[in-house]
């Protein structure tokens, strides 16, 4: 710790901190735009100067490192005088266009003028004029306005791993552009909108929808992917206009994915909005009354044994609960945990997590990928990955069916997973580098999940990673990776109690074993072919409610309260930020009511009964921090893996759920993917 | 800037000039391994030289595939310099400094002769290709201002009379004496140097 004096108030500080955020510890507020507390300094804006006792010029507070006995002095008329001056030379070439600027209202340029404009111009010469260019469907430029932070250069470059944004051009005549006006390829390209201080990078989608004074702010999560992102729903009359990163550092810092951000505008598109019943193979829109009635009519008279479900990639963890409850009352345990195979070991937990938590990454120093691509599962873990390549030079290596770009260099060991058997009779040499780390991390990903020997994969990353020492007390090594928001929700629930795959599912519906089929959401998976009945409860009228007799409109991730467990098995509850369109109704909410309608009665009336009636029965999904950090296989036999390649799933990060693919966004960016 | 030279012959069509690998490693040695960056300068000043005077876009990314940079990073430096030409030139590259000790000392009159005996603004090319003319910043010859660069020469103490003599030379290929036209031995005292 060190001492300073900032405005005559002793501050101490910890050391290596700039001044700029010795002012911000001592609760001074400094203005700027080039500096970012997640990107390297630039300090070309000049906006931060302050005084400094002994310096002859006021300094740039951002770039100058904090030390003992420093005198700051940020309320004197030298610095109130700096500030103009700077203001007044980034406004020169800026436009003021603000009126019809996108980012009026929260523009850092637009408030640090009304505090250090100078309210009129001294400057009679033109303005500059900078041709826009073209970053791709997210992106809209209106490059007149950039005051050159560089801020979105070194986002790219150092936080997104592409390269082709940069600064071209001297003094003046200075542009940022892509290299040769290419669009940007990143899957966190949208941030740039966030870190421009100004409205010369905008969100295209959004271009010209709203003011942000107008709109209501929801605080929730994201449900397109795994990672669990938190956000912040902005919305207008109903409608999901926008949306925004909000700060976690155990999860997304204060970056998203762009599908997470862009990917809304299909929440208003091909909707369910009124329960839907197949009369003589035509849809009838119909009341909830009839639904429910015509669901009783036609499971008369089927035994129990009769009836399946299967989860799908965004349903809630009530939900999936009170489906269960349900299940139980019928007297059925054939629930598919999701609608692909993929196995997991029961049993404990942490089987199925990613068990050394996104926030260790920054503590790992050596991870190998095992068939897994962050870089479109999870682009907030992969940003994560990056960072720690960056700052700490950590060792990164991958088994997978052929070598990605991941942003990051890595060892590619092969595409074969005998490779681990390798490893584990110590044949590979990469098996010395984790031999020598304190915090080796392996993470499984979509490869291994559908492989035949996906189980016998996953217990030899176990078998390695007892030989690495790496389930300790303060540490667990074994990551999966999971790729849908409703996955490990459905474990923790249904893992024990489900008696069948989702193959196994599709054999007895065409064995006619299975005569009553519940797709919860359910959309990635062709029914077209079966005999069984049908009752497709979700959001989107897309595969899932191709084939359905009954169709029961239920609400999507941004119209209902729900509890969402991440990756990690992270507890985090979705809000609701817009009502659900037409009769649609909340998910546990029309299961509730179809239980009583056929005479399977779930005993509770509310959300809160639900909650707490789970939490009890379940009192592992409330356990982030998992009190056994081992992981126990269920098979405890060692089989060497065969020689088998991993098979590549070239799967669209943009377009992987009903929403993203009713979405024109995402469709235009899968164009340029 | 961007758009012009984005246009220029693609990848696919463009013949690569011919450098000796070992011109190359000459350079590269100059530098520590892990620090290969550091190359770029003198990589691009060669390869401009032997496209003649200029840096077309698959030029500069051989250039960064030789120094494992991204391309984005060898377009920002060529960019930058005033020295690298990212259009082809005329065969007489005319560098006129406008920088504060040249102008007062007169640069605006050779600018004036240029424009009036070639009638070209600044980054022009002539129709017949002989001349490009380019403002620069300081040459860093302010002893002898004003000065004019052409090519790799420097031409010093110049007027609107000297620039025409000098214009005329090069258009009918004459030879020509460079350095100071008033005969100054590098930055000597003007009063002792004679008339020529």
């Amino acid at each position: 710790m060190i001492k300073l004096m900032i405005n005559e108030i002793e501050v101490e500080i910890p050391e290596g901190v700039t001044v700029l955020q010795a002012c911000e510890i001592a609760g001074v507020e400094i203005p700027r735009f080039c500096y970012h507390e997640r990107l390297s300094v630039a300090g070309n804006c000049r906006m931060c100067l302050v005084e400094m006792e002994n310096s002859p010029k006021p300094i740039a507070s951002c770039a100058m490192p904090a030390s003992s006995g420093m005198i700051i002095k940020t309320n004197t008329e030298l610095v109130e005088k700096a500030r103009k001056g700077v203001m007044e030379f980034l406004l020169i070439n800026h436009p003021l266009d603000c009126p019809i600027c996108d980012q009026g209202g929260e523009c850092d340029l637009q408030d640090q003028a009304m505090f250090f404009g100078k309210g009129f111009s001294r400057f009679e010469d033109l303005k500059r004029a900078v041709p826009d260019k073209n970053m791709g469907p997210l992106i809209k430029t209106t490059m007149t306005r950039c005051i050159h932070c560089t801020r979105c250069v070194r986002f790219a470059n150092e936080v997104a791993g592409v390269d082709n944004l940069g600064a071209v051009g001297r003094g003046e005549n200075v542009e940022i552009s892509t290299y040769l006006e290419k669009t940007i390829s990143s899957e966190l390209s949208g941030n740039l909108v966030d870190l421009c201080p100004v409205g010369a990078l905008t969100s295209k989608p959004y271009a010209f929808a709203a003011r942000p004074w107008e709109l209501e702010k929801t605080e929730t999560i994201d449900a397109l992917d795994s990672t669990g992102s938190n956000i912040r729903i902005d919305s207008r009359d109903g409608k999901v206009l926008r949306v925004l990163p909000r700060l976690n550092e155990y999860i997304n810092e204060e970056w998203i994915s762009d599908k997470t951000r862009f990917g809304i505008d299909g929440l208003s598109k091909q909707r369910l909005d009124n329960p839907l019943l197949r009369v003589n193979g035509k849809l009838k829109s119909t009341s909830w009354e009839n639904a429910f009635n015509f669901i009783k009519h036609n499971i008369n008279g089927l035994s129990s044994k009769q009836f399946g479900a299967v989860i799908g990639d965004q349903v809630d963890t009530e939900t999936i609960y009170s489906l269960k409850k349900m299940f139980e009352k019928i007297g059925s345990d054939k629930i598919s945990l999701s609608q692909y195979d993929h196995k997991f070991f029961k049993g404990n937990r942490s089987n199925y997590l990613f068990n050394s938590t996104i926030a260790g990454i920054d503590k790992t120093d050596v991870i190998l990928l095992v068939g897994s691509n962050p870089k479109i599962v999870a682009p907030i873990v992969n940003a994560r990955i990056r960072r720690n390549y960056l700052q700490r030079d950590i060792e990164i290596a991958s088994i997978g069916s052929y070598k990605n770009n991941l942003t990051y260099d890595y060892k590619y060991l092969g595409s074969n997973i005998n490779i681990l058997n390798d490893l584990l009779n110590g044949s590979n040499n990469f098996i010395e580098t984790l031999q020598n780390s304190d915090f080796p991390m392996i993470i499984i990903g979509d490869e291994v999940f559908d492989l035949d020997e996906s189980e016998n994969v996953q217990f030899m990353c176990i078998e390695l990673l007892k030989k690495l020492n790496a389930f300790r007390s303060d540490w667990n090594g074994y990551n999966i990776l999971n790729n849908t928001a409703s996955i490990v929700g459905s474990l923790d629930i249904l893992n024990e109690y489900t008696g069948i795959t989702h193959n196994q599912i599709l054999d007895q519906c065409k064995e006619n074993k299975l005569k009553f089929l519940y797709l919860l959401g359910v959309d990635e998976v062709d029914y077209d072919y079966l005999d069984a009945f049908i009752v497709y409860q979700g959001h989107h009228g897309d595969k899932g409610a191709h084939k359905a007799n009954v169709i029961l409109p239920g609400s999507a991730y941004t119209e209902k309260s729900g509890i969402f467990l991440n990756l990690e098995g992270r507890l985090q509850i979705c809000e609701r930020a817009v009502f659900p369109p037409g009769n649609s109704r909340e998910d546990w909410a029309i299961i509730r009511a179809l239980s009583e309608v056929i005479g399977k009665k779930i005993n509770f009336d509310t959300l809160e009964e639900l909650r707490k009636k789970m939490f009890d029965e379940y009192p592992k999904i409330q356990s982030f921090k998992q009190e056994s950090f081992n992981p126990i296989p269920k098979k405890g036999v060692l089989k060497n893996c065969s020689s088998y390649n991993l098979l590549s799933f070239k799967k669209n990060f943009y377009m992987t759920c009903p929403i993203t693919r009713c979405s024109n966004t995402m469709a235009e960016c899968s164009k340029f993917a | 800037m961007i758009k012009e030279s984005s246009n220029d012959k693609t990848k696919s069509n463009y013949v690569f000039v011919d450098i000796e690998k070992k011109e190359i490693e000459k350079i590269l040695k100059r530098y520590p391994k892990t620090r290969a960056e550091s190359a770029v300068l003198p990589l691009l000043h060669l390869i401009q030289k032997k496209v003649g005077g200029w840096l077309p876009v698959p030029e500069l990314e051989r250039a960064a595939d030789i120094l494992k940079m991204p391309y984005m990073r060898v377009f920002e430096i060529a960019s930058f310099y005033t020295m690298f030409n990212l259009k082809p030139i005329g065969k007489n590259l005319l560098q006129l400094c406008q920088t504060t000790p040249c102008w007062l000392r007169g640069s605006d009159d050779i600018k004036k002769c240029i424009k009036e005996k070639l009638k070209i603004n600044n980054g022009e090319t002539t129709k017949d290709g002989l001349f490009t003319f380019l403002e620069v910043e300081c040459l860093g010859a302010c002893v002898n201002a004003p000065i004019l660069q052409v090519n790799d020469d420097y031409y010093e103490d110049l007027d609107y009379n000297s620039t025409k003599i000098i214009l005329n030379k090069l258009e009918n290929n004459n030879s020509l004496k460079s350095g100071s036209f008033l005969g100054r031995k590098s930055s000597e005292p003007k009063k002792n140097s004679v008339k020529n």
